[in-house]
């Protein structure tokens, strides 16, 4: 009974989600939104590196397939940490529904990943689009022949897991926090495009930061996607040295762990804002 | 105090209380949750680092890193201009503030003055820390010759950003739900074509003719100039600039002065066309 009434949150907290997308935008600024956001992010470092190339700087079709593809995929780590921390926000200080949904007989956790099923549905069509618009005019080599297709799905699913796991993290956070929910939502991605070999390898990063790498699972996930896609893997010496297994079982730990940490972050900020009366507040000054 | 006593202030002395009533929340409210010191020094500098560690991994030259520092402190005024300030517009009418701001006998421009002085406040602690972030972690030096332009263009650049801002505030005083969008597709797109990450004389490098006219199309967005421009002042002898120094000043004097005019302009039609059609206080659509 419980799982068939979660499952039902999840369906309409997704339906809602999406709606909320692009239901609620003209469909011409959606479609627009959803193409232009992910290819310009991706141009920047286009022309970043095209600007090094020219100037004979030490670019190589390897690194820059690397980048493009850790860039793609990256995608799904900036908007799931952005999106799951934002329903907070959003509900509580713009729409102030926040209230109304919370004392509703659901199971909130539930809902809040629903909203953010949404997202993923959302994001891999940015990611799709990228990687489409990099074959197609950038003339990045993905073999679709060659990539190991189950694998790529098990890693992925794993990995997104991960990704929400560390947003419901956040999510818990925003709870007892004001306004900051954008500025951490960037910043804690920041942490991660920095340190998880996203646009350049790891080993260019000093040895404490190579170290603090190789703790966090998202560095195993975009080498295991780059692998198991067959592009953009072995640029980085750093990662060079761990085998596809060694990844996938570190990968899986720390999913779990950081499952488990997430779990327990989000009910104690739940408690915490329940307990100082913060669910309502609202601080959009 | 009756009421026949009461002596109306002058025009200008009650637009100025209202800026400085619409800044002090903001200023004031950041002082009570001192949390978002972290969330907006802190955190920020990590995704610009990123941006630097890709430079470093193709061995770019070093001015690059001081430019990508440059662009990531900037980024802090591009944003707030764009959810503090223009979409800040649509969640007044949201939570009711609109309203109460256009029956006060003040001019609309003074409101948002204030919400842009109050905005500066955090903005300029994020743009400050990533600077110094940039000099004590990356070893960035910069050469300061001539302070007095450096200043001009950084005033003007503001002006002229934030005159933007209130344009744009207008036109969310229309829109409806869809305003989230459109602040996002203001993003990484605007980072791309306006130059955050690297020199906008790069279009030029890369497309030939056709770059330049991307490149003077972006200038219509004053921070393209200012940019260009503090890149300019800050390495003299190495950047390759857009266009003469004393020509952006120029543009960007000019971009004041037309943002200002047709901010107040814009301002007033939109007033008038959301009244006609009743979505002044609308709300939820």
């Amino acid at each position: 009974m419980a799982i068939k009434q979660n499952l039902r949150t999840m369906k309409w907290a997704a339906w809602l989600g999406w709606q909320m997308e692009s239901n609620w935008a003209d469909p011409f600024l959606f479609i627009v939104y959803s193409v232009a956001k992910p290819i310009a992010g991706s141009l920047i470092l286009v022309v970043m590196y095209t600007i090094i190339a020219q100037l004979g700087g030490d670019t190589d079709p390897a690194l820059f397939s690397f980048m493009y593809i850790g860039n793609a995929f990256f995608m799904y780590v900036m908007l799931l940490l952005w999106h799951v921390t934002w329903v907070i926000h959003d509900d509580r200080e713009h729409f102030q529904t926040m209230r109304y949904i919370y004392i509703a007989p659901f199971n909130y956790f539930i809902y809040i990943l629903g909203r953010t099923i949404s997202n993923i549905v959302i994001t891999t069509f940015g990611v799709i689009i990228t990687l489409v618009f990099g074959v197609f005019v950038l003339g990045v080599d993905i073999p679709l022949g060659a990539i190991n297709w189950p694998l790529f799905v098990i890693v992925m699913v794993i990995g997104l897991i991960g990704i929400m796991a560390f947003g419901l993290a956040l999510a818990g956070i925003s709870f007892i926090t004001a306004k900051h929910s954008m500025g951490m939502n960037e910043g804690i991605g920041g942490i991660f495009y920095l340190f998880c070999g996203v646009i350049f390898p790891v080993s260019v990063l000093p040895g404490w930061g190579i170290a603090f790498a190789k703790i966090l699972p998202t560095t195993y996930w975009l080498d295991m996607i780059r692998r198991t896609m067959g592009v953009g893997a072995g640029v980085d010496p750093a990662l060079a040295g761990v085998s596809m297994t060694s990844s996938l079982l570190i990968l899986c730990i720390s999913t779990v762990a950081i499952s488990i940490f997430a779990v327990l972050i989000f009910k104690l900020g739940d408690y915490i804002a329940r307990s100082k009366g913060l669910i309502d507040m609202t601080t959009a000054y | 105090m009756i009421f026949e006593d009461y002596e109306k202030p002058t025009w200008l002395r009650m637009n100025l209380r209202a800026v400085v009533g619409r800044a002090y929340p903001r200023i004031i409210g950041a002082n009570r949750e001192p949390s978002w010191v972290f969330f907006e020094t802190f955190l920020p500098i990590l995704a610009v680092s990123a941006y630097v560690y890709f430079y470093t991994a193709m061995n770019a030259p070093d001015q690059f890193i001081g430019y990508v520092i440059i662009g990531g402190a900037m980024t802090a005024y591009w944003m707030n201009v764009l959810w503090s300030m223009a979409a800040q517009w649509f969640w007044e009418k949201e939570m009711g503030n609109l309203e109460l701001f256009l029956i006060a006998p003040i001019s609309r421009m003074a409101i948002l003055g204030g919400m842009a002085l109050g905005g500066m406040f955090t903005s300029t602690v994020r743009a400050l820390s990533t600077m110094i972030a940039g000099i004590l972690l990356f070893g960035v030096a910069f050469s300061l010759h001539d302070p007095l332009m450096f200043i001009g263009i950084f005033v003007f650049t503001m002006l002229a950003l934030y005159g933007m801002g209130m344009m744009f505030a207008s036109l969310y005083m229309l829109w409806g739900r869809e305003a989230w969008h459109m602040s996002n597709l203001l993003t990484e797109p605007i980072y791309l074509a306006s130059g955050f990450y690297f020199p906008i004389k790069g279009f030029v490098h890369i497309l030939g003719q056709p770059g330049f006219w991307v490149a003077a199309g972006a200038s219509i967005i004053p921070i393209t100039l200012g940019l260009d421009a503090m890149r300019q002042v800050l390495y003299p002898a190495e950047v390759d600039g857009f266009l003469p120094l004393w020509v952006e000043l120029l543009a960007l004097v000019l971009l004041t002065g037309i943002f200002l005019i047709l901010a107040k302009l814009s301002l007033e039609h939109m007033e008038k066309v959301a009244k006609r059609e009743g979505r002044l206080t609308m709300r939820w659509q």
